[in-house]
Formats: structure tokens, sequence, C-alpha cells
């Protein structure tokens, strides 16, 4: 666990970064620090590790005072990763893995092993290890800064926009395999972002700062989408706050049927009973079948694009169980969005 | 003219001229010496200054006005000082050849240290690096392929330079040059010279050749 306790923080010029910071970052948990530019997320999270050194306040990892630690020992004893990734350019991608093992004194041998092992962990086939940074893509780069936090296995991992340069399709490829190194791994996340989205997806808790420091409201992401505690949160959420919310509840409750027979649209399905696609007497058009696991989102947006207003739910293997109208759909969201308001109050 | 080359071609090639106390061999060996020892002793003085400016960003202002002092310093007038203030010996030759390399090796240096990405610095700091490890094991190699060139360049102006121990009655290839001067002898104030611009391109091209060997994993 990490606490922020009064934590201010004012830079030599006058400008003060964090103001009057009290947080909790719970053990396991990502917690994703969101704002504008200028708002203190990152010097926030740079105090952690200190990189940066409060004015005043305490900051604890795992209940010791990080400022009564050597900066260094304490830095190796934290995952870090940041925006551009920061490799070592003229070390291979394996050297660079294996930096914080070298510092604690590993011995090569083992070290480079235990790198091995985390390109694989990271999703980057054996012989990248070989390679140097500027020959991977800047997708791949930013898996081995991710393996390179993780060598030493810490307990805490910092994470400063690292998602922020790749192209978006990339974006989210990243971001799905946080979530499942995550569940793998377990470990206590600090994540920053100006992404909305991306708080969205990956946070456990979301904190939103506002310029001059100030944190305005922490809270798990539904809460937050249901009830913003002020104007600026809910501005920074921006108008499809609802929408998103609906990103985060499943379409698992939403009441399904009979696909229909002899209507205007009928649901052409392959032998196995796999939806191939809509059906009319002029002409087709394709189908996408949603899981139970899929987004409410992912439902309303389907059900709008299906020309017969209906989607198509199918088990894990792909086959169809039934179909869910639009009302049905439109009915459910109305209602888990009155129902997150509820919770949250 | 023609005549002019022509007797340079038989100075440089006959074989009495390159033996012997007087010969080219023993002068290039002399040159040779004073150069190399003359940048080593530049490099001990500017290596770790260019690295120290560089690493604690503190003291710029000398790397930068360094440039333009080695720039403006006048070889031949910093040998006369040092010769008049300290009598006949190799030193004044060394005093001056050494002040004219250590700018080239400061700025550069500087330079190297300076061009490493701050991204870099910061993710190697916040791995766990300390102070003398991020410089040792990220800033310096970093900086290596500018260092090279600023060692390069100083060796390449001290060669060229190194003519001046003659002025002193020293030996090196500036022997042919002075002695040609003084004797009206063209033939060999062009060979000397000749020789030296030679022992300058080669030394140039054996070390970018070594550079571009030792850098060719770096894209840039």
């Amino acid at each position: 666990m990490i606490q922020f306790d009064a934590v201010h923080k004012r830079f030599p010029n006058g400008t003060t970064a964090v103001h009057d910071l009290s947080l909790e970052m719970p053990e396991g948990g990502v917690t994703v620090l969101v704002g504008s530019s200028g708002c203190g997320k990152t010097t926030t999270l740079r105090m952690i590790n200190r990189m940066v050194e409060p004015t005043s306040g305490t900051i604890k990892v795992n209940g010791k005072d990080v400022t009564q630690q050597d900066a260094a020992e304490l830095r190796r004893s934290i995952g870090y990763v940041i925006q551009q990734a920061g490799l070592f350019p003229h070390r291979t991608v394996l050297d660079n893995i294996a930096t914080v093992p070298l510092l604690l004194g590993w011995n090569r041998k083992r070290a480079r092993a235990r790198a091995a092992e985390l390109l694989e962990t990271v999703g980057l086939a054996a012989d990248a290890g070989k390679r140097y940074p500027h020959q991977l893509s800047g997708g791949q780069q930013q898996r081995v800064g991710v393996a390179r936090a993780l060598a030493a296995d810490p307990p805490v991992l910092l994470m400063d926009e690292p998602f922020g340069a790749v192209d978006p399709v990339v974006r989210t490829q990243l971001q799905d395999e946080l979530l499942r190194l995550q569940k793998e791994l377990n470990k206590t996340i600090v994540f920053v972002t100006h992404d909305v989205d991306e708080a969205v997806r990956l946070g456990d808790r979301i904190a939103i700062f506002r310029t001059g420091g100030h944190l305005v409201q922490c809270a798990p992401p539904a809460e937050l989408l249901a009830r913003p505690a002020d104007d600026f949160v809910a501005d920074f959420l921006g108008a499809e706050r609802g929408l998103k919310l609906l990103s985060l509840q499943t379409l698992a409750a939403v009441p399904q049927g009979p696909a229909p027979r002899g209507g205007d649209w009928t649901l052409v399905l392959d032998p196995a009973g796999k939806p191939l696609h809509w059906s009319s007497k002029e002409t087709e058009l394709p189908v996408r079948p949603l899981k139970d696991g899929d987004s409410l989102l992912a439902a309303l947006n389907e059900s709008i694009a299906s020309p017969s207003g209906l989607v198509a739910r199918v088990d894990a293997d792909g086959v169809l169980t039934g179909v869910s109208s639009r009302d049905d759909i439109h009915v459910h969201a109305g209602q888990a969005h009155s129902a997150a308001r509820v919770v949250a109050a | 003219m023609f005549e002019l080359f022509k007797n340079l071609g038989t100075w440089l090639t006959s074989g009495s001229q390159w033996a012997g106390q007087d010969g080219i061999a023993h002068r290039l060996g002399e040159h040779l010496q004073y150069s190399l020892l003359a940048t080593l002793i530049a490099a001990a003085i500017g290596l770790p200054l260019g690295l120290l400016i560089g690493h604690t960003g503190k003291g710029a202002f000398v790397a930068i006005n360094l440039a333009s002092f080695g720039r403006a310093l006048p070889t031949v007038g910093l040998v006369v000082l040092v010769f008049l203030a300290g009598g006949l010996s190799m030193l004044p030759v060394y005093v001056a050849l050494v002040a004219l390399a250590v700018p080239a090796i400061v700025t550069n240096t500087y330079a190297g240290m300076t061009a490493v990405d701050p991204d870099v610095k910061d993710a190697a700091r916040g791995q766990g690096m300390r102070g003398h490890q991020v410089l040792l094991q990220v800033e310096l190699p970093l900086a290596l392929p500018l260092i090279m060139t600023g060692l390069r360049l100083a060796l390449i102006q001290v060669v060229a330079t190194a003519t001046i121990a003659a002025y002193v009655s020293f030996g090196g290839l500036g022997r042919y040059v002075f002695d040609g001067l003084a004797q009206r002898d063209l033939v060999q104030v062009l060979g000397g010279a000749v020789l030296v611009a030679v022992v300058a391109v080669v030394l140039d091209l054996l070390l970018s050749s070594l550079q571009r060997f030792l850098f060719r994993h770096r894209t840039a």
C-alpha cells in the first residue's frame, strides 16, 4: 500500500505542483492519476520513488517512509516505466531488462535468464532479446520498458503515461496486456495518464487532479462516472460519461429470446450454429455477435448497427444462444446507470 | 613547377632520405611521439573536465568559452612565451600542443554528454542507478562517439602543429620545414609539409573507420 499524508510539493520557481495531498493507493490495485497537463499527477508519481522530493508531508510505501530510505535502493525496489520507454540505446534488449537485477548484484547469467523469462511474460519473441532498442517498434519498446520494470519482481509499479506515444491500436493491445499481466502478478500499480478512457479501462480507482495540484476526487471508475464530485470532474469525464459507464457493465443480465423467423431480417447460421450474417430478400449485412462478458456499450452500439435492431448473443465457442432486442438493451442500460448512482450514493 | 614536383618525388622516395638520424623514418617516429604524448596528456585533462561538466551540468560556460579560446590561441606565441620563461626544453612544445588539444576534447566530451537523451538518464536514475553508475554505464558509453571525435580532432590538430618542435631546435617532421626554409631548399620544405599532411590524413582515416566499427550498432 502507498500512503500520501498531507504532501506538498513546491518547486524552487514558486509553482505549487502538489497541494496538501492525502491519498491511499491500495495494495494489489491499479490507481490511475488523471488530469490535464500541469496538474501535478506526474510529480505525485515521481515522489513515490523519490525522483522528486516532497516539500512537506510523508509518503509511505508498505508502511515505510520513503525519505528515510536510500534513494537508489528504494528505486530498485519499485518498478518504473516512462513514456518514451527510456531504454538504453547502447544495450541489447536483454541487457536492458536485466538492469535492476544487475544493480542488485545478481550474476550476469542469472540476470539474463530472468530477462529472457520476462521477454515471454510481456509477449515478445525470444530473438528480440539480442536486438537493440532502435530495431524495435514503439509498442515493442514499451513492452521492453514494462519488462525492465518487472525484472526484480517489485511489489510496486509506477507507470508514467507509458502508452502515451503509441498509436491507438497498439495502445489498446498494450492496455489489454497490462490487464492480463495484472491478473497474474497482482502488483500495486500507480498509473499516470491524461486519457479518461484509458483511466476507466485500467483503473480500480481513479484520482482526478486539477491544475495547481489539487486532488478533486478519488473513487472507483463506476462511482466516478455516475457521481462526479463537481462540475470540474463532470467536464473532465466528458459529455459521454453515461456511455463510458456502460463500458464497465456487462451484457450478461440483459434478457435474450429466440432468433426471429420469417421477419424482414433472418439471422443465417453456419452448420455449427455460429451466426454468419443478417439476410433479407434483397441483401445480406454483417453481424457482430457478442458474448456475455462484452460491455453494455458494445451491445448498445451493435443494436444500433444491426439492421434488425437485434443483437446476436453467443457462448464462449461462438455458438448462438439467442438475441436481445434494442429496447431490452436500452432499458437495461438505463437501469444499470441509475443503479450505479444509487450504489455510489 | 613540374621540376619541383619531380624533385619532391625523388626526395620522398630515395632510400638515403629515409635512413639515419636525420632520416624520414626517425623524424616520423619523433613526430608521432610528440603528438601522441601531447594528445594523451590533453585527454587526461580534458576528458574528466568534460565529463564532470556534462554530468553535473555545472560550469557549462567553461566548456563553451574554452572552444573559442582554443581557436584564438596563438600556438607559436605560446611556445615562445614558455620558452622565454622556462628555457630551452621540450616543455614549451608540450605546453603549446596540450593547450591546443584540450579545448577540442573538452567541448566534444561536453557536447556528447549533453546529447544523451534526458529520458534515458531519467530512466537510469529511476531504475536505481547511483550518480557514478549513470555516468559510467549510461552517459559515458552514449557520449563515446562524440568523445572519440573530439580526441580525433585534437590528435589531427596536434599532428599538424607538432612541426613547431623544430622551431625550438627539436626533431619531428617540422625539422625539414624549418631547415628547408633556412637553407632555401624548397623541395625539403615541401617534403616535410606533405609528410605532415599525409600523417594527419592517414590517422584521421584510421580513427574514423575505428569509430565506425565500434559504433556500428548505433543509429545516428
